[in-house]
């Protein structure tokens, strides 16, 4: 945030009106009114209480706010609510089928993929839609898809182990 | 060990998956921007764009009249706080100066130092908001650049009587070297924002939860700076998104967040950009100067050690990065000195492994320009000099399997087929390089204390104020509870990090495992004591005749620590007891023991693949083994100093505030641009952990891990470099620019 | 952020007729770009019209044998379409070393080249910047400047731009087609971005009132010689220092046809016909290959932080050429440079 040099001469202007907004998140149809600058993932955090989505650096640097929109891995942190209207959104909390992890959450655990646990959600989203383009196979191309999520724990070996096993590419 | 029980599973030493892992792939772990409650305000901080300086002026209308402000809060109008320096001194605030206080006065001095708050009903409100806030400066001089301080540094460290005398050795010594080093500011960034939600209760205390490695640190802070009760203010931080030492100082997101919620009375979420923890604590730029002088056989004669580090122009941080090299080898002279530079910039700060992590690299790397020199191996070198006393304090270490370390690290490695010349190993178009260093680092411990409760169905809470910051404290906890106290892990539950839980130090130093778990083995040895209290008024109790050192908790049942087969069930014993619950504090203290060194240590092989033409290094392989006494979880453990190790090759390859000291502004304040390893950068990291039993340390015989895996890294790779290129590039990240630069004077 | 009204063009026209009728406005179509900038206040748009659902997303064989691609064709998309892997793997090459896979899912064709320069102080407000301000000083010809321009700079801006994809492109010899108020328009690549002069704040030639709707590739697509090769500060999800786009068509070792491009090193995806033509009728070797870099770099001028990048640049051209006679194309995941 800088001084008022950003807004040299300018006055604060009204605020538009809220639009509505319904999205399908995790199965569950949610509607509700933001103001158009409102991202995709202050959405999920602060208007629908949906806090694993993690905000990292807000500007699509880090990877932690890896959601799954109409199956495909996006930064939630850049793009609006608004544009996603009508959109599925699955987050890390809808991975899990009635309490059952998915494989590669169950992969997460045994291969210790993760110390800290913050940018896991986002990791776990992308490593998803990694799985689920199906391009990415050796050991050097999963790293390569996976390096849009920083982790500064440092799991990047047991993340790329984590996928190999959800892949079944490896015991 | 005797210390734990003969049960049939035994969690501690035995890898064991992070008790808290499902909560973190679930998304369930909650940081402390995660907690949300009705009528929340968010904050937005107006920063600071001068060095240095004094606001002239602040106008805060234009930001009023925004619609969905609440309160815009400055040095003009913030509520009263305290006023001495003790007061907002913290728990590990430097000694000397006065600590920085949020919105306090008028004077800048730094850049993005936070001179607004803006308080609105949502956050992209309150950032726009913020960008109304007018401000007119009174610029003054400033200086970022820490080699425009060196001459006129302050001395900080120096030992009482110098070892020798190390300059005339070195005029005398067979073979020389002698160079400077330079570590660049480095910044932590841990994926978690920082981040605090203070919720307000009318009547009730502030709960707040903050990112911090210490609840009890920031509790006490908060009570003193606004002027509280301790009961009237709670803190909280159950999972930490890391931090390797940015949290150990409470930041000033804790400050704002508090004064606005206590100001409005409303509960308030403050967190910072990515961009705005660059005005946060850092590892400091740090000038080395190295002067070693040796006999033709590999024996040194002399160790100099000098360093110049940053602290700001108001407290003075430091941590000696120049005693390591007096310490680990031998030498008959030795002579450190660590020197700092105020500068126009926030206080530096900890951070991983703080002053080893930099003042091994220098070490280390002159070690191996040594090593060239005499033609001799590196590790041949490290043997020759080696030392099983810390050369400092002429003591014995409670244990040191350094040797171990190089033996088991290069036969992992396959260093054996390391060829001497540089530029002698390729692959392809690649020049092939094998670096390698040693790692040192202190194994401390601390008072911390435990309560735990057992109730009469086998379960245990164990509850401590430490922190988790993903370092596995839940899980080590968890696994020595499970051992004390004879009961599966399934069946412990570890609560941490809340200002109202039994007290610990701050989470960092490498010293929370020793103490969190000795404090938890404490604690159930006093749940033991009761339980056979207990047992022994049972009618025709089978331990009627037994004392507290006969018995043990196994398998859900107090026995006979030989005759197990003599026991009685814990839920037996409470029930005759009539009890639900047995509830045990006690605080854990560690006999002192001036006698004794207490280290870990490290050797790091590292692979660089360098492309002869384009410069372009990668590090293909690492092996770091680690002598740190017993692992309590070689899971957890190996993560640790894995991601340790990749720290260390994003500070050998990749990280560097950069700052236009034109404008004394950094200007990769973000995560694009400010270079740390993402996944493509790693390849295969081996971790052994070299056995290494020390019955002298504590009664498990641990050490720590959260540093000394960093340590000797980016000295390891930058060796590797040289080997691969013949290029020696002293000043850090080794980017391949630099590298070809070398080439070129070659 | 300043705050915008937000709405949504129905169909292209319909997309044309809001931004001509309201000022201020601007197209957002995966935003990974123009959020990041509005978020820190660079950007500051009081109107989005989200041009993200109009029907621009095919990638289509044209008359001539070429392709035409829909400008809302999602990067991700075009890097892994049969027809771009098969017949453009240059192009496909590009895309895979920029950004993330993330980023690649949400960015668009038409906005990857309209994304505008990383240049640390046009983020920072703070700062002077006529790229971000006319008229306010060039802070980075005096500031830190390793990552910036060496060719074509002028002396009120030397940013770079900063896109993968476009460096390919303008090697194809691609086609810009955009539709405004009168009508559509087609524009060749080289001509799209501009030099940043004395309107350093004016980075394409696409009109205000215009909207990409396509970028056609012509035929010939290099598929057997090409290479893309990106050097950077780390492996992945990093900027280019310099990047380089070769393409050549070959018969008996000899060059019939060259493209080379460089990224990383000017306002805009440099190209070069001269050094093209001095290819043309040479054998396939480096002595070759070092002329035509020699000829491109001849009026190369370095800032204070950044002469590396002479040579490195010179080197990197050499390689990337080599890469595409061999028919060895640059892997963008195996990170090894052959």
């Amino acid at each position: 945030m800088q001084d008022g040099a950003a807004q040299s001469g300018a006055k604060p202007q009204p605020l538009p009106e809220k639009v509505s907004v319904t999205l399908t998140v995790n199965g569950t149809e949610r509607r509700f009114s933001v103001l158009p600058w409102v991202s995709l993932l202050d959405a999920l955090r602060d208007h629908l209480d949906l806090t694993g989505t993690k905000k990292g650096c807000d500007h699509g640097q880090c990877g932690a706010c890896t959601v799954l929109v109409d199956g495909r891995r996006i930064n939630s942190c850049l793009t609006l609510a608004v544009m996603r209207d009508g959109a599925h959104v699955t987050t890390i909390e809808g991975l899990a089928a009635n309490g059952a992890l998915d494989p590669l959450q169950q992969a997460f655990i045994d291969h210790d993929a993760f110390q800290c646990g913050y940018c896991t959600p986002g990791q776990i989203c992308s490593g998803v839609g990694l799985i689920a383009e199906g391009r990415a196979k050796s050991a050097d191309e999963i790293r390569e898809f996976m390096s849009g999520n920083i982790c500064r724990c440092g799991a990047y070996p047991n993340i790329v182990a984590a996928i190999q096993q959800a892949m079944g590419t490896k015991p | 060990m005797s210390m734990l029980n003969n049960t049939a599973k035994t969690y501690t030493g035995t890898a064991t998956s992070r008790v808290d892992g499902r909560a973190k792939v679930t998304g369930a772990a909650k940081y402390a921007g995660d907690f949300n409650a009705g009528g929340l305000a968010y904050g937005a901080v107006v920063e600071a764009t001068i060095a240095r300086g004094r606001i002239a002026q602040i106008d805060i209308s234009a930001a009023r009249r925004v619609p969905g402000v609440i309160d815009v809060i400055t040095h003009e109008n913030r509520p009263k706080v305290a006023d001495s320096d003790e007061a907002w001194r913290d728990d590990v605030a430097p000694e000397e100066g006065s600590p920085f206080r949020p919105l306090y006065d008028d004077a800048i001095k730094f850049n993005q130092q936070p001179i607004a708050l803006v308080v609105a009903e949502e956050w992209e409100i309150a950032r726009y908001a913020a960008s109304f806030v007018r401000v007119d400066y009174e610029k003054q001089p400033f200086v970022t650049d820490v080699y425009r301080k060196r001459d006129d540094a302050i001395v900080v460290e120096k030992p009482d009587r110098p070892r020798g005398d190390a300059a005339k050795a070195f005029a005398a010594a067979e073979v020389r070297h002698e160079a400077d080093y330079f570590i660049p500011t480095e910044h932590h960034n841990p994926m978690e924002l920082f981040a605090t939600t203070a919720m307000w209760e009318a009547g009730g205390p502030l709960t707040v939860y903050d990112k911090t490695q210490g609840v009890r640190n920031v509790q006490q802070y908060l009570c003193s700076v606004f002027e509280k009760k301790p009961e009237e203010i709670r803190v909280l931080s159950p999972y930490v998104g890391g931090a390797f030492g940015a949290g150990l100082r409470p930041q000033y997101q804790v400050v704002l967040a508090v004064m606005a919620a206590l100001k409005l009375q409303r509960s308030m979420r403050l967190v910072l950009t990515r961009q705005q923890m660059y005005g946060l604590g850092y590892r400091p730029a740090t000038i080395e100067r190295l002067a070693l002088g040796a006999r033709r056989d590999g024996t040194l004669d002399t160790i100099t050690h000098e360093a110049v580090g940053v602290t700001s122009q108001f407290e003075e941080f430091s941590r000696n990065d120049t005693g390591w090299s007096a310490l680990l080898y031998a030498s008959p002279n030795a002579r450190y000195e660590h020197r700092v530079a105020p500068l126009d910039v926030p206080t530096s700060c900890d951070m991983r492994a703080p002053g080893a992590a930099t003042g091994v690299y220098a070490l280390e790397s002159a070690m191996d320009e040594l090593a060239v020199a005499l033609k001799m191996d590196p590790v041949e070198l490290r043997l020759r000099c080696y030392s099983d006393r810390d050369q400092n304090e002429d003591l014995p270490y409670t244990s040191k399997r350094l040797r171990e370390c190089y033996r088991e690290g290069a036969a992992a490695f396959g260093w054996d087929k390391r060829k001497v010349e540089p530029r002698s190993m390729r692959d392809g178009k690649s020049l092939v390089g094998w670096g390698m260093a040693s790692g040192v680092w202190e194994a401390l411990q601390m008072p911390t204390a435990v309560r735990i409760v057992m109730t009469a169905n086998g379960h245990a809470e164990v509850s401590c104020a430490a922190s988790d910051i993903g370092t596995g404290t839940y899980t080590i906890m968890a696994q020595v509870a499970a051992d004390s106290l004879g009961i599966p892990i399934e069946n412990v539950t570890v609560h941490l990090a809340d200002s109202t839980l039994p007290r610990a130090p701050v989470e960092g130093g490498s010293w929370m495992a020793a103490s969190a778990c000795h404090a938890v083995i404490a604690t159930a040895g006093e749940v033991r004591k009761e339980l056979l209290r207990l047992a022994k008024l049972m009618k025709g109790s089978p331990l009627a005749d037994a004392v507290e050192e006969d018995v043990t908790l196994s398998d859900g049942k107090l026995v006979g620590r030989r005759q197990t087969e003599r026991g009685v069930s814990i839920s037996d014993i409470m029930r005759h007891g009539a009890l639900e619950r047995i509830e045990k504090e006690k605080t854990n203290e560690f006999a002192e023991d001036k006698a004794h060194a207490r280290n870990t240590h490290s050797a790091v092989f590292a692979e660089v693949k360098v492309d002869e033409e384009l410069g372009v290094i990668r590090v293909t392989r690492v092996v770091s083994a680690v002598a740190a006494g017993r692992v309590l979880n070689p899971k957890t453990g190996r993560s640790q100093v894995m991601g340790a190790v990749v720290g260390g090759i994003g500070m050998a390859l990749h990280e560097e505030t950069i700052y236009d000291h034109g404008l004394g502004r950094i200007m990769n304040a973000n995560i694009a641009e400010y270079h740390v390893p993402v996944n493509a950068d790693i390849h295969d990291i081996e971790v052994i952990f070299v056995d290494e039993p020390d019955a002298l340390i504590n009664p498990l015989g641990i050490k720590g891990l959260g540093e000394i895996g960093i340590v000797g890294v980016a000295a390891a790779v930058a060796n590797a470099v040289y080997h691969a290129t013949g290029v020696r590039v002293r000043d850090l990240p080794i980017t391949l620019d630099k590298v070809l630069a070398g080439r070129q004077a070659a | 952020m300043i705050p915008f009204q937000y709405t949504r063009a129905n169909n292209i026209a319909d997309a044309v007729r809001l931004i001509a009728a309201t000022s201020g406005a601007k197209f957002i179509a995966g935003g990974t770009n123009l959020l990041d900038l509005m978020k820190d206040n660079v950007e500051r748009p009081t109107t989005l019209i989200d041009i993200s659902r109009l029907p621009l997303t095919s990638v289509e064989e044209t008359a001539s044998g070429g392709l035409r691609i829909g400008a809302l064709v999602p990067n991700s998309d075009l890097a892994w379409h049969p027809l771009i892997e098969k017949r453009y793997p240059l192009l496909a090459s590009a895309i895979l070393a920029g950004a993330s896979q993330q980023l690649r899912n949400m960015a668009s064709t038409g906005g990857n080249l309209v994304q505008r320069t990383r240049c640390a102080y046009f983020y920072d407000t703070a700062t002077p910047c006529n790229k971000r301000e006319p008229g306010s000083g060039c802070s980075a010809i005096s500031g830190v400047n390793r990552g910036h321009a060496i060719l074509g700079a002028s002396t009120s801006c030397i940013a770079t731009h900063p896109s993968d994809m476009c460096v390919a492109l303008v090697a194809l010899d691609a086609t810009v087609h955009v539709t405004g108020p009168n009508g559509a328009r087609a524009i060749p690549f080289a001509d799209f971005h501009r030099l940043a002069g004395d309107t350093p704040h004016i980075d394409t030639n696409l009109g205000p009132d215009e909207i990409i709707t396509s970028i056609e590739v012509p035929a010939k697509g290099f598929a057997s010689n090409h290479s893309y090769l990106k050097i950077r500060d780390r492996m992945s999800y990093a900027f280019a220092l310099i990047s380089v786009a070769a393409a050549l068509e070959l018969k008996d070792g000899m060059i019939q046809e060259a493209r080379l491009a460089l990224g990383g090193v000017a306002h805009k995806p440099w190209r070069n016909p001269a050094a093209e033509a001095a290819l043309r009728g040479r054998p396939a070797d480096e002595a070759s290959f070092a002329g035509a870099a020699d000829l491109l770099l001849r009026d190369a001028r370095p800032q204070a932080h950044n002469g590396f990048k002479l040579d490195l640049a010179r080197r990197a051209i050499i390689r990337t050429l080599s890469q595409a006679a061999h028919g060895t194309p640059q892997s963008q995941s195996n990170k090894t440079i052959q």
